[in-house]
């Protein structure tokens, strides 16, 4: 399997904090690929960097064999990295459906006036693009919440509607940053589904932060751990497992 | 027509004859991708064709079964159509049985060949294979997720159908030939009936027990290609076969899937169908959501769904049954139709339906008498398994709450002298497969099928079932006790979750009573009176009160009614627990164990035909953490008032 993308020597600070230094790895096509890591590790700031929120100081991201210094996020989206968050960025007042077009929004062609006259190409287009939702939607077996405005959503559908959006946008990189946090047990397992079934189906690389090990260590090719802004191992869940540093961080031994 | 019944006597003959006759109707639509997708007749035919011919090629041969197990879905039918094509016999087996209920039907029947609907039918489906050595061949039809599958049992449906579609072109004629060799008595279909005590039994019916009663129903009924319906009840269950496939047979009418089961309101509402059927939970549940939505409406809106409904109350079923009305109250429901009862009717789904059934269980008399206040048509009948579904049906403008109507014609009814329904007719099953001796039990030699309900005629003639044969018993002077039927009389009040009543071989009927923590929450919030849990609750002076006053209403009934007027309920008590399935007392499907629970608080009900006000129970709790613990407090006992039967009364 080639390299999808890799991160060499990335440091990033914010002041006097150094929220990640001369963190390296890469991810391979078609694998799941999890950072993980205790609270404060460095972890989503990570992810912010690979979609190009944050810009890094120093290192540099390959992604697709084009090198970048930093990304822009709309750069991000276009070259196929889509993403979603771990506190739910949804339009709430919008329905499911909405929600999941607003996903194929790097996707349309036709310009504003098309669209509000609803003639030709601009209709095509629309129908093309419901379609692609609705296949969406019947993927992730929210049929029945379709129509419904998300902010009225439980927590875990609503996590499966933002998957449902990052997937609209035919990403090749999916980054989903706590897909479970906050979910229960039947609820981690149908997401594990649907992520397991999007790199099944879609053929989608994935990395994903994750708090519960469980999930990690059940779901992923390779994990990488971060403590305090560095990588401190890198490997397959079972080796991660048993790796004393990792022990460490999260028992918490005292740093030097 | 006449002579068409007379040569229409299989399914798949009625299939090709309505490709021919009807060819550009719809026959079965599916949503699928958020767009309702119609098949014709004419496609339906050709697909089913194409099907049988394929499953010609897998080994399916005449009398051979054929294992099912998916949910209501266009391919579902033609698949069952396309064996009963080739004379084979369609076994649909319920989709939420865990893998080793599947392997009962399988062996039983030596099922060679299944259909699935998706990873997780077939996953149960190849648990149970090692048991299974008969099942060589596994059909599905959603191939997601099942890409690393490499059994060699496994085949995808349209692989199928492609290797069907080639093989019609060597032998266009084949179907034809086919379906010519089937005829009226040739068995149609299996159903296994849920086996609530011991192994699951397979009914076997014939293409003549399931269009016989399928076509006089309908002719009842006045249904035609133009009516439609919304398959959305388990397909292993024959109601959903008589609806949804036997009676589309025999008129022509239109099929429609919904796309998901949860999906199931909005595609009735989009699709609204023309004939309908729904089991009394399902109608609760509709009537609860409209309450709750009525609650948080504007109090313009509330104010006029109650003055409106108050008027449906009073003359809406006698508009439906086409009583007398005064103008004025016709002039306030036809308003009430255009402000609440229409709107209502489409939130619904309901607008068109011409004719509703429900039936399985008994059915508050409040529940039904709300869907035909607001102008539906909704009615009872009686039926099992064994009868194809059809033995009573009410008439239109005879509906009562309390029966379910008088015999369908050409259906023949008695009771025995132990109160036993017993039925004749054109729908009865042929046997149970390779059960003679259960067959035996309950066919007689005259072709009497014995129901297992207990009842009787009303004056007018109409059917009242009130409880199981084994479960009626007798009061000490020798008049009917029906437990179950006063159970359910008691738990249609809001109020009360479960009852249990006892009475057999003792004066008179005293009851446990279990309240309904919710309702009665709600009703103790609403008083402002602060409580700590059921326990606390269901000792509550008022609570007693409240719960006396639903069983006088029970007995005022009950004194009406002189077959049973002695079964008044004299005395109860509230338990101080919730009976509980984890504690089985329940069954799993909530039924009360009447027998376990007697054993278990005997001294509760010594207590209740005692002359104490109360007395001391001491429990073992369990706690849902799996701790447990000792309750113990004094139970009240409480009298209620009983009234003098009707017969006394006009006497006096």
């Amino acid at each position: 399997m080639s390299v999808l993308l890799s991160v060499e020597n990335v440091s990033l600070g914010f002041g006097g904090v150094r929220a990640l230094q001369e963190v390296s790895f890469d991810v391979l096509e078609h694998e799941i690929r999890a950072i993980i890591g205790p609270n404060g590790a460095g972890k989503s700031s990570m992810l912010n960097v690979l979609n190009g929120v944050y810009h890094p100081q120093q290192g540099r991201i390959r992604f697709k064999e084009k090198t970048f210094a930093d990304m822009d996020p709309h750069e991000a989206a276009a070259l196929g990295i889509a993403r979603t968050f771990q506190n739910i960025a949804l339009f709430k007042g919008m329905s499911v459906l909405d929600n999941i077009m607003a996903g194929r929004n790097l996707k349309m062609r036709c310009n504003f006036l098309q669209q509000a006259m609803w003639v030709g190409a601009a209709r095509r287009e629309e129908l093309q693009h419901r379609r692609a939702v609705e296949e969406i939607i019947d993927f992730l077996e929210i049929e029945h919440i379709r129509k419904t405005p998300v902010g009225r959503l439980p927590y875990g559908l609503q996590k499966r509607v933002e998957l449902g959006r990052a997937l609209a946008a035919e990403p090749v990189l999916l980054l989903l940053d706590e897909p479970m946090a906050g979910m229960n047990l039947e609820e981690k397992q149908d997401m594990c589904r649907f992520i397991l079934d999007v790199k099944d189906h879609y053929g989608t690389t994935i990395v994903l932060i994750e708090h519960d090990m469980g999930v990690v260590m059940d779901i992923s090719n390779r994990v990488v751990v971060l403590d305090y802004g560095r990588k401190i191992a890198d490997g397959t869940p079972d080796a991660v497992r048993l790796d004393p540093k990792v022990m460490d961080a999260y028992l918490g031994v005292a740093h030097a | 027509m006449k002579e068409d019944i007379e040569v229409l006597d299989t399914f798949p003959k009625l299939l090709m004859h309505h490709a021919r006759v009807r060819g550009e109707r719809p026959a079965i639509r599916e949503k699928d991708l958020g767009i309702w997708q119609t098949w014709t007749w004419k496609e339906f035919a050709a697909e089913v064709g194409a099907l049988a011919c394929a499953l010609a090629a897998e080994g399916v041969k005449r009398g051979d079964h054929f294992a099912l197990v998916c949910d209501n879905r266009p391919r579902l039918y033609a698949i069952m159509a396309a064996v009963q094509c080739l004379g084979g016999i369609p076994v649909p087996l319920y989709q939420d049985a865990v893998a080793t209920e599947m392997a009962f039907p399988i062996q039983n029947a030596s099922i060679a060949v299944a259909f699935a609907e998706d990873q997780e039918q077939v996953d149960k489906l190849l648990e149970i294979l090692p048991q299974c050595p008969s099942l060589r061949r596994i059909v599905y039809d959603d191939p997601r997720g099942m890409r690393h599958y490499r059994q060699p049992q496994l085949m995808d449906y349209g692989a199928l159908l492609e290797a069907g579609r080639e093989a019609l072109k060597k032998d266009p004629e084949f179907v034809e030939r086919e379906v010519a060799l089937g005829k009226g008595s040739d068995t149609a279909a299996m159903f296994f009936t849920s086996g609530t005590t011991g192994v699951p039994k397979g009914v076997v019916h014939t293409h003549a027990s399931l269009i016989g009663p399928s076509r006089t129903a309908a002719e009842l009924e006045g249904l035609g290609e133009r009516d439609v319906i919304l398959a959305y009840l388990p397909p292993a269950w024959i109601g959903q076969n008589i609806f949804s496939c036997a009676q589309a047979y025999v008129t022509g009418y239109c099929i429609a899937c919904p796309e998901s089961s949860e999906t199931v309101m909005t595609d009735m509402r989009e699709i609204a169908p023309t004939y309908y059927f729904a089991p009394p939970r399902v109608l609760e549940n509709l009537l609860t959501q409209v309450s709750i939505r009525m609650e948080d409406a504007s109090r313009v809106k509330r104010w006029l769904y109650r003055r409106f409904m108050d008027i449906a109350q009073r003359v809406g079923g006698a508009l439906l049954d086409g009583k007398p009305v005064s103008i004025v109250d016709r002039a306030l429901y036809n308003l009430g139709d255009l402000v609440v009862y229409g709107p209502l009717r489409n939130v619904l789904g309901m607008s068109r339906v011409k004719v509703g059934y429900t039936a399985g269980e008994a059915i508050g008399p409040d529940l039904f008498k709300f869907y035909r206040s607001i102008g539906i048509n909704l009615k009872q009948l009686y039926g099992s398994t064994e009868t194809a579904v059809f033995v009573c049906i009410q008439p239109d403008g005879q509906v009562k709450s309390d029966t379910v109507g008088p015999a369908v014609p050409g259906v023949e009814l008695r009771f025995t002298p132990e109160r036993e329904l017993v039925v004749r007719g054109p729908g009865l099953f042929r046997e149970y497969y390779k059960n003679p001796q259960a067959t035996a039990q309950v066919k007689d030699n005259d072709g009497w099928f014995h129901t297992g309900d207990a009842g009787y005629f009303d004056a007018d003639g109409h059917v009242k079932i009130i409880d199981r044969v084994k479960d009626v018993g007798s009061l000490a002077d020798g008049t009917l006790f029906a437990p179950k039927y006063l159970e359910n009389k008691l738990k249609f009040f809001p109020y009360i979750r479960e009852a249990v009543c006892f009475g057999h071989g003792r004066e008179r009927v005293c009851a446990f009573i279990n309240i309904d923590p919710d309702a009665v929450g709600n009703w103790a919030e609403r008083r402002h009176m602060p409580y700590s849990g059921y326990t606390d609750l269901a000792s509550r002076p008022e609570v007693y009160d409240l719960v006396r006053e639903c069983i006088e209403k029970v007995n005022a009934d009950l004194a009406a009614e002189p077959a049973i007027a002695n079964s008044q309920i004299h005395r109860f008590l509230i338990l101080h627990k919730e009976l509980d399935a984890d504690d089985g007392e329940l069954t799993r499907t909530r039924k009360v164990r009447r027998g376990f629970i007697a054993e278990k608080y005997a001294g509760l009900v010594e207590a209740l035909y005692g002359k104490d006000a109360s007395v001391h129970v001491e429990a073992q709790v369990k706690y849902e953490d799996g701790r447990s613990g000792t309750y113990s407090a004094d139970l009240r006992i409480s009298d209620a008032r009983t009234f003098a039967p009707a017969a006394a009364q006009r006497a006096a």
